[in-house]
């Protein structure tokens, strides 16, 4: 078990012939992931590393059953491309572009959740369920498979972490990054909740950032319905207010999103947050002794 | 982006808004000769792209014409929040019997744009929203549909309680939604807006953001663009492809993502030092963003030690590593270094970095730490 994708994942990859979907697909192919097709308008009938090519999305799906759909589609054409994998009936879809406008994420978000069509993303790294499928941009070699769930809206942020749990002989069960943006797809609680539910998760850790409130909702959700015990790390905690600090959700307003809160919440529902990134394996290795003693 | 007052008055008024008359004025000479045809009160206003600028003394109401140049004499030229005013508006004052407060916001956790509303205008509304949660309304907005008529009159009742005046509140609302769903706003907010003793309803005061992410398709707003010293060197970075911030410390930090890079912030604090900017990279790696970076930091007459951290994804060591020493090349600075590279490629950037004889460490706690030993040159 795992989360959202394993070695029985169907994968699709929208802007297949593009310069990033074309390094991609090698890296994600080459890793063992199951790439069924790639979508390209006016491209179908090519092969890209021996993966067939359409020119919709719809017929790539009604041949090869693809069930998963990475997008690496320009920022400008994203959102229609999460609309055409969502009417081709997709159940979930990985939106690595950058830059997507938010009035097109909010138009799109009652569409897909009318489908039934789950997102991560956009603007993120995509997931890993290590030694079955890399689903995004990550570098595969740092991740190792094992029990630790681990969700995070920043991409190198979370390399770092990985790493540093792999180092201390920690593997991963499924690794998600949502992405930086304010408005988008799954996040904390849905994601928490499923590794509540998945048998081979045994701990979280949650890295978050500032902006928004989503860590403080987290952190009720844990202190309400998690058994399984989650350790965080915020960062911006030196970031000041009204500075966009690069991703598009990490600003603070008006007072509101600060790492301070953050971190204060977190406390109230026994959630340690690490200082630096190299605490976090030891603040799990206490976590899971307390909760198996 | 942000724009000024007078901007987003002008967004406004195109959509039909109900402004009062102003004029945009950048010398005392100007607001004069605009006084000399203007009869009645007026209300001189600072143009800054800073909050706060009414409580500066920054705002002034002007009876008469003298009142109204020696209001502009004052504002002109005067330091807010360390922005000197350049521009000031004349607009003519209306009588208040009321003030609320309105604004459109796009919202996380509904994914909607959201409308607050609040009879509580006029003042700080992140006090009111602090102190009195209570007193601001929320109205998440379904995207398919718009602000519909009676749910904007539904809006304009609960603020004004009065038939009438909910119809004229309900137009206002709805033009604001438009305005800023068609402009790709992130913040189109009207405070105060205010109720005439005669039952009339103007925006008086119009502050609004928006998503850079989509100026690519705004080239009106775009054009609206007026940035200081500070956000030219952050808009030059961006164009090269990075992300800059600059901060106030001493300690330069180059980074590869937004979020690795406000961990690397956060470690120099943690070590005690103070960092000078937040800079990410991006992903794709090219020697020459190295050196662009490099020119940014250097740029920053505060910095005096750098700190490099990269964790290597598709961003390869040798790349970074390869464009530092052209860097080091190009720039011929004696500036000092500290590098951490791991990852994609670590072992051959670390190579390629042997002859430059800079410091090198193998995690970001050990950089932050001797990025600081080196600042204070040890």
């Amino acid at each position: 078990m795992s989360i959202l994708v394993n070695k029985d994942t169907k994968l699709l990859v929208q802007g297949i012939t593009g310069r990033d979907g074309q390094f991609h697909a090698g890296r994600m192919k080459e890793y063992g992931t199951n790439i069924v097709a790639g979508t390209t308008p006016g491209k179908g009938g090519q092969e890209v590393h021996g993966i067939p090519v359409f020119d919709t999305v719809e017929e790539a799906v009604k041949e090869t059953g693809a069930n998963v759909s990475i997008i690496f589609v320009p920022a400008p054409f994203a959102a229609d491309a999460i609309l055409e994998a969502s009417y081709a009936g997709v159940d979930l879809v990985v939106a690595i572009s950058e830059g997507v406008p938010i009035q097109d994420m909010i138009r799109i978000t009652p569409i897909i959740q009318r489908n039934g069509t789950k997102l991560i993303g956009p603007n993120c790294p995509g997931l890993i369920t290590p030694d079955e499928a890399l689903i995004g941009i990550s570098p595969a070699m740092i991740f190792k498979k094992g029990n630790i769930g681990l969700i995070s809206r920043s991409g190198t942020l979370t390399y770092e972490v990985v790493n540093m749990l792999t180092m201390n002989d920690m593997g991963q069960s499924t690794v998600v990054g949502i992405g930086g943006d304010p408005v988008a797809g799954l996040y904390y609680i849905d994601l928490l909740e499923m590794y509540e539910n998945d048998p081979e998760t045994e701990a979280v850790v949650l890295i978050g950032e500032i902006g928004g409130d989503a860590e403080e909702q987290a952190a009720e959700y844990i202190a309400k319905h998690m058994t399984k015990p989650v350790v965080s790390f915020i960062a911006g905690q030196t970031a000041p207010p009204g500075k966009r600090m690069g991703h598009a959700g990490a600003i603070i307003s008006s007072g509101a999103g600060t790492a301070e809160e953050k971190i204060k919440a977190f406390a109230a529902a026994d959630v340690p947050v690490a200082k630096e990134p190299s605490e976090i394996p030891g603040l799990l290795k206490e976590k899971l002794a307390k909760a198996k003693a | 982006m942000k724009i000024h007052e007078y901007q987003a008055k002008q967004i406004f008024k195109k959509y039909g808004l109900p402004v009062p008359n102003d004029v945009l004025c950048h010398s005392v000479e100007e607001v004069e000769k605009v006084m000399a045809e203007k009869d009645g009160m007026v209300v001189i206003k600072a143009q800054v792209l800073v909050g706060g600028r009414g409580k500066a003394g920054g705002v002034k109401l002007a009876k008469t014409k003298q009142e109204a140049v020696e209001a502009a004499r004052q504002i002109l030229g005067m330091d807010i929040k360390g922005l000197t005013v350049e521009k000031v508006l004349v607009a003519e004052a209306v009588d208040i019997a009321k003030e609320f407060y309105v604004g459109l916001i796009n919202d996380r956790n509904t994914k909607t744009v959201t409308l607050m509303a609040s009879s509580e205008g006029g003042v700080e509304i992140e006090e009111v929203a602090k102190n009195t949660p209570e007193l601001i309304h929320k109205f998440p907005i379904d995207p398919s549909t718009g602000l519909l008529d009676f749910q904007a009159r539904n809006i304009g009742m609960q603020l004004f309680g009065d038939a009438k005046l909910a119809r004229q509140a309900g137009v206002i609302l709805q033009k604001l939604y438009k305005l800023f769903v068609e402009t790709d706003s992130t913040i189109a907010e009207i405070n105060p807006l205010v109720l005439t003793p005669d039952n009339k309803i103007w925006a008086i005061d119009g502050k609004m953001n928006f998503d850079d992410n989509a100026l690519y398709r705004q080239p009106e707003v775009e054009a609206m663009r007026e940035a200081d010293e500070d956000e030219l060197k952050e808009i030059d970075a961006k164009e090269k492809g990075l992300s800059y911030v600059k901060l106030d410390g001493n300690i330069g930090c180059m980074v590869n993502g937004a979020g690795l890079a406000m961990a690397t912030m956060d470690m120099v604090k943690l070590y005690g030092g103070e960092p000078a900017n937040f800079l990410d990279i991006g992903g794709s790696s090219s020697p020459q963003k190295v050196v662009d970076a490099m020119n940014i930091l250097l740029s920053d007459k505060n910095v005096n030690a750098v700190m490099i951290n990269i964790f290597g994804g598709i961003t390869r060591c040798d790349d970074v590593a390869r464009g530092l020493i052209e860097a080091l090349k190009i720039l011929k600075t004696d500036m000092p270094i500290v590098v951490r590279l791991s990852g994609t490629n670590a072992a051959e950037g670390l190579a390629l970095l042997k002859e430059t004889g800079l410091p090198t460490v193998e995690t970001m706690s050990e950089a932050a730490q001797k990025a600081i030993e080196l600042s204070k040159g040890q």
